[in-house]
């Protein structure tokens, strides 16, 4: 029952924390930086990201537009959607690395998935990072927990592996993964998901 | 049976006719990693491989050093290719730093790391051949690899663990008889892998035990998003020194190497002519080299990024290797990630392995460019 509470809770945290990055990240802030640079606008970007923004509305937000790199944030309802879209109209094709990020000051842990394209030319050189926030318990209950969300498995078949590793390294669920097994770390591992700011080196 | 098991742990049934064998973590013929064949007769029927044995923590260890401090344990996880596995760490670290890199050690960083790709390449390849049954092929690339150790020896001081490459250009300068050293090196080196191709590539019992096992189909291996040799021997056209050319790469003349077989013959091959294209890059690199200057930009201590977040890649001897760092305005980076080949071919192995014979494993397994180590971090 408190579990369901919290991720009631959630959403509207996820919301205002999203607002904030934007605020922090404004895009006129940025693309009044790359005029003034010498570094020529990355257009080709900017239609990419629009694109996906004009399809979505508010659903995503831009993270940044930089030469070669997209980041596009979304909440984890949307992921799935928004991934489909990504790998059927604009030709990613597969994720070259799925990272996550601990937040303990925001309580949130953000999964990122870098996404590029083999089969699309134009794409060669960009790597598209679509990155989801979910709520973080204080006291990890890896697999049981509200810190879950969707599995990209059935979008982009490459991130089968890196899932697995970020399930025992921070400790998020991923929902219809068809192998939540432990991978690098070892079968008895007892303690916290290793990745997790809470869990200090020894010594440190 | 009732009690609900924790998330992570899986019952399996016992059939009879399957037998389960544990090849590795110590086994010699799977490196430092855990496979779990079932078989049944002499026919694979699953392939779960288990990897974590020599895991060491390197992304956690990161987040506790400094951008320097970092250098030299980025590099444990292959130190014979340590040259390509600090690069994109220092990319990453440059953009997020706004390092500029003095031209002259940007040459010298694709001189060191085409070196360690030979390095790297012929150690996997002794290794390749010693399992193939074909000992010549593992006393030859041992003896030839001492050609590149030495000269990054002279480059570096070190014979295997460089730490070369550094956030803003390359630690030290050449020694002033490098590029003549280089340049016989290579020579030597450029006619000594025809005699490869002779007796190994070209040899009829290699041909047969590799060619036709362990077949990966284009679509497939861009599906799977495997990367470096795998990918491009199934037929993708795909190196990162050519499509997203980082430092001088784009100023050098040289091919991308693709096959379109894509099974373990063409796997094992892809290496091998990329060390051919290796020695052309660094003889071209030699030629166009600026002759003096500046090889490394001084950083101030304790060097800090903004609240920036960089992702960078290059292809290493086993395909792409990425760095994602994350900073928040300390010295330390808040988050890096390392994503290498090794990882990201290991979903080819239950993949190509099942239906294969068990005795074709080793060819299959060593023909993905695997690095257990670099795998498990």
């Amino acid at each position: 029952m408190s579990s369901k509470k919290k991720t009631n809770a959630k959403p509207s945290e996820t919301v205002e924390e999203e607002s904030h990055l934007v605020k922090e990240e404004s895009k006129p802030d940025i693309s009044t930086k790359e005029e003034s640079a010498v570094v020529p606008e990355p257009t080709f970007e900017k239609s990419i990201a629009s694109r996906i923004v004009s399809k979505f509305g508010a659903k995503t937000v831009i993270g940044f537009i930089k030469p070669n790199r997209i980041r596009i944030n979304t909440k984890k309802e949307d992921i799935l959607s928004v991934a489909s879209y990504i790998r059927d109209e604009l030709n990613f094709d597969h994720a070259e690395s799925v990272s996550g990020v601990d937040y303990p000051a925001s309580k949130e842990i953000e999964v990122v998935y870098h996404l590029g394209s083999y089969s699309d030319q134009q794409l060669e050189k960009q790597i598209l990072t679509l990155a989801t926030r979910l709520p973080r318990e204080d006291v990890p209950n890896p697999g049981n927990d509200s810190t879950r969300m969707p599995s990209l498995r059935d979008i982009f078949y490459s991130v089968e592996f890196h899932e697995r590793e970020c399930f025992e390294m921070l400790g998020v669920y991923f929902e219809g993964h068809p192998d939540n097994r432990r991978l690098l770390l070892p079968e008895d591992w007892a303690d916290i998901p290793p990745l997790r700011k809470d869990f200090r080196i020894k010594g440190k | 049976m009732t009690t609900q098991l924790p998330p992570g742990i899986q019952l399996e049934k016992v059939d009879e006719r399957i037998m389960t064998l544990n090849v590795g973590p110590q086994h010699p013929g799977s490196g430092h990693m855990r496979l779990i064949i079932k078989v049944d007769g002499d026919y694979i029927v699953s392939c779960d491989p288990d990897p974590g044995y020599v895991h060491r923590g390197e992304e956690k260890m990161a987040e506790y050093r400094n951008y320097i401090q970092n250098i030299p344990h980025l590099e444990r996880p292959v130190i014979h290719d340590s040259c390509n596995i600090l690069y994109p760490y220092c990319l990453a670290v440059e953009e997020l730093l706004g390092i500029e890199v003095p031209e002259r050690a940007k040459y010298i960083r694709v001189i060191a790391s085409e070196l360690n790709r030979c390095v790297y390449t012929l150690y996997w390849l002794g290794i390749y051949g010693i399992f193939l049954g074909h000992s010549t092929m593992f006393m030859w690339p041992m003896g030839d690899r001492e050609l590149f150790i030495d000269l990054l020896e002279g480059l570096s001081g070190a014979r295997v663990t460089h730490a070369y490459l550094v956030p803003g250009g390359v630690r030290n300068d050449a020694p002033s008889n490098f590029e003549e050293k280089c340049l016989r090196h290579v020579n030597y080196f450029e006619k000594r892998l025809k005699e490869y191709e002779d007796i190994f590539y070209q040899n009829p019992v290699l041909k047969q035990r590799t060619e036709g096992t362990g077949i990966l189909s284009r679509m497939d291996a861009i599906r799977l998003g495997t990367t470096g040799s795998v990918l491009r021997s199934a037929g993708v056209d795909f190196d990162i020194r050519k499509k997203e050319p980082y430092d001088v790469y784009e100023n050098l003349d040289f091919q991308s190497q693709v096959l379109k077989d894509g099974d373990s013959y063409a796997r094992s091959r892809v290496p091998y002519l990329d060390m051919l294209e290796s020695c052309r890059i660094i003889k071209d690199a030699l030629k166009k080299m600026p002759k003096s200057g500046s090889v490394r930009t001084k950083l101030k201590p304790n060097p800090k990024g903004g609240n920036d977040e960089a992702y960078r890649r290059v292809e290493s001897g086993r395909g792409a290797l990425g760095m994602y760092v994350v900073s928040d305005s300390k010295p330390e980076p808040y988050r890096l990630k390392i994503s290498v080949g090794s990882f990201r071919n290991l979903i080819c192995m239950p993949y190509l392995l099942k239906g294969e014979k068990l005795g074709n494993m080793p060819a299959v397994y060593w023909s993905l460019n695997y690095w257990p180590v670099e795998a498990d971090r």
